[in-house]
């Protein structure tokens, strides 16, 4: 199976198109699951130490800016680690030379990344399939050794300490307070892709994703499209970066490193492609499991959240979230 | 020009007509397999012109090089005076020529109505609009209803292209093109395993659709080439057998030996 059919596959029939809504597609639960989702969101940092509730945050929407690619266009990006590093590195440094107020820096860091995700976009979209995630991967390798070496900027393996972190002479430097001061961007950074989904560019994306060549015959120009999503993709992937390393106040080669692009895969596919709460969910389970881990001592991290993406997937091709609405729909479908 | 030759056996309305669509010594090998061998090809505006041949005579790929899908070995390609050898489908598509595919190529998980909302969402600019809910589309919901009534569609409207049976999708393909509301219109097969019934209603819907376009149609059944098509072009190993009316083309000799042991020369 290719990864747009994977993708396809994944994401199941009832997109939330206009016709299905029209037919009468529960907007009730779409509320609910929403109320459900900004509760958790706000009692997060009551309940668990609140750095690793922004983490939580910042690589969900992280995943979610795969996802577009990966689960609405079939695009496979294995260098998302580049725009969410550059935005980690330009955000700290616009806020260590400036002094600007952490929004500003935040969003520094997402035009860098936007501004990077051009070039790259515009030569990955020409490949398919495993050669578009290799271009991107391999433009993320060349981020990091360029990161390595740059050390008068970017500090190298020491990483760039920034500022303290405040807002309006607000101090911010407590994570507690950080995390709401944080959150409002991510959530609208999650708004966007949810209306970039539920878009008629949303629609086009699908299409181009289930039968490119079909889109060109309505007069769809698919490259500009894979592009156009792909800007946008990075930039959320760069504004959850810029957010990421301010909570920090710190951007360090990790930022920059394919692990971090292979995790953001990990969590879009273990929570369910193209399903956008996947991703969410996705991110929490990760992010906790790896806190979990490391707090108990444990050394190899990779191997266990590596074992248990493959298990999951093994079980549920698509992802926990895609599964458990299927099985829904199967359940809501037999009672009919 | 290639045509001059002919003029004299083209009737005066057509003659008149200036050519909506040309090729000229239009070709494509594949590893040195020569599927199209120098077709020159003048479509009239206005007029729905056929393309017939056996299988495997390269009526498919003389329409995937005239929409652009794969670039010609030689040739040239005209739409009206404007030379779009070269052009990309979808900049084709949005000079007005719009194809149907006769191995039918949709969008599975979508809808019949989300098909055609996708083609005139297209037309009318808003492919881009990122920003917007897709609510936006239902605007176009009349027309959707319409174009899929006409092809008989309007009780699927509501499910899921792959789950539709072959002749539904069949149908669905000539929606799809029709939405775009083409200048030009290829349509390459558009009856291929459609019932008797359903072959009357296309056959009356492309009789019904042809008013201030023109047709170019790749077709076996001969009934429905004898009821709509007023010039007829026969294609044989990729390469122009002879060109005319109905009438003229099906008693000429080289074309009934072309069409010995195929058995759909029988409709
Ligand atoms: N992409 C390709 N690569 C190699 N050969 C091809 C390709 N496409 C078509 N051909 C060959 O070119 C010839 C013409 O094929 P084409 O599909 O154009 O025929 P056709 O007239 O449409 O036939 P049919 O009536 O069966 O649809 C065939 O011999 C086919 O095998
Ligand atoms: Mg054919």
């Amino acid at each position: 199976m290719s990864i747009a059919e994977m993708a396809r596959a994944a994401s199941g029939t009832t997109r939330g198109g206009a016709a299905e809504r029209a037919a009468g597609a529960r907007p009730a639960i779409r509320w609910l699951l929403l109320a459900v989702g900004l509760t958790a969101a706000l009692a997060m940092p009551w309940v668990m130490y609140p750095p690793i509730a922004f983490d939580i945050a910042c690589f969900a929407l992280l995943a979610v800016s795969v996802d577009l690619l990966l689960g609405y266009t079939g695009l496979l990006s294995f260098g998302h680690a580049a725009f969410w590093g550059t935005a980690a590195y330009t955000a700290t440094l616009v806020s260590l030379q400036t002094g600007a107020p952490f929004p500003l820096a935040v969003l520094a860091g997402m035009v860098a990344a936007a501004v990077l995700s051009v070039p790259i976009g515009y030569l990955a979209v020409k490949r398919t399939g495993i050669y578009f995630a290799m271009v991107t991967l391999a433009f993320a390798q060349m981020i990091f050794f360029l990161a390595n070496q740059w050390r008068s900027v970017t500090g190298g393996e020491n990483g760039l300490v920034g500022p303290a972190r405040e807002l309006f002479n607000m101090d911010l430097s407590d994570p507690f307070f950080f995390y709401y001061a944080g959150l409002p961007f991510i959530l609208l950074g999650l708004l966007a892709a949810w209306r970039v989904v539920r878009s008629p560019f949303g629609r086009v994306l699908v299409a181009i994703r289930d039968n490119p060549s079909r889109a060109r015959a309505l007069g769809y120009p698919v490259h500009q499209y894979k592009l156009g999503v792909f800007v946008i993709s990075a930039s959320l992937a760069g504004l959850a970066g810029g957010l990421f390393a301010i909570s920090h106040g710190f951007a360090s080669l990790q930022e920059v490193y394919w692990t971090t692009s292979g995790k953001a895969v990990m969590i879009v596919v273990l929570g369910g492609m193209g399903t956008l709460w996947g991703s969410v969910i996705g991110a929490y389970l990760v992010v906790q499991l790896e806190y979990f881990l490391s707090d108990a001592g444990f050394e190899e991290i990779g191997i266990v959240t590596g074992s248990i993406f493959v298990l999951v997937v093994l079980l549920f091709r698509r992802g926990i979230w895609g599964t458990a609405r299927h099985t829904l729909e199967k359940l809501q479908r037999r009672r009919e | 020009m290639p045509d001059s030759a002919e003029a004299a056996d083209i009737p005066q309305a057509v003659l008149a007509a200036p050519a909506a669509l040309t090729a000229r010594g239009l070709a494509k090998q594949f590893r040195g397999f020569r599927a199209v061998d120098g077709v020159d090809l003048s479509v009239a505006e206005g007029s729905v012109h056929a393309l017939v041949g056996p299988n495997g005579a390269g009526k498919t790929t003389l329409f995937n090089l005239l929409s652009g899908f794969i670039a010609p070995s030689a040739g040239q390609i005209l739409l009206g005076d404007r030379d779009i050898t070269g052009l990309a489908p979808e900049q084709i598509a949005r000079l007005g020529v719009a194809r149907s595919f006769q191995i039918t190529n949709l969008f599975p998980m979508l809808t019949a109505r989300e098909h055609v909302e996708l083609a005139l969402a297209g037309r009318a600019g808003q492919g881009f609009m990122f920003w917007r809910s897709d609510r936006l589309l239902i605007e176009h919901a009349d027309r959707a209803e319409e174009l899929l009534a006409s092809v008989g569609l309007e009780h699927a409207a509501t499910v899921p292209a792959d789950t539709l049976p072959y002749g539904q999708k069949r149908a669905l393909e000539l929606a799809l093109a029709l939405a775009l509301d083409p200048k030009v219109l290829l349509l390459d097969e558009p009856t291929a395993g459609m019932g008797a019934e359903d072959v009357d209603r296309t056959v009356e819907l492309i009789g019904r659709v042809r008013a201030g376009r023109t047709v170019v149609l790749v077709e076996h059944n001969m009934n429905v080439v004898a009821s709509l098509a007023d010039r007829v072009t026969v294609l044989q190993l990729g390469q122009v057998l002879i060109e005319g009316e109905y009438a003229e083309v099906r008693d000429d000799p080289q074309v009934v030996a072309a069409y010995l042991g195929e058995p759909d020369a029988a409709h």
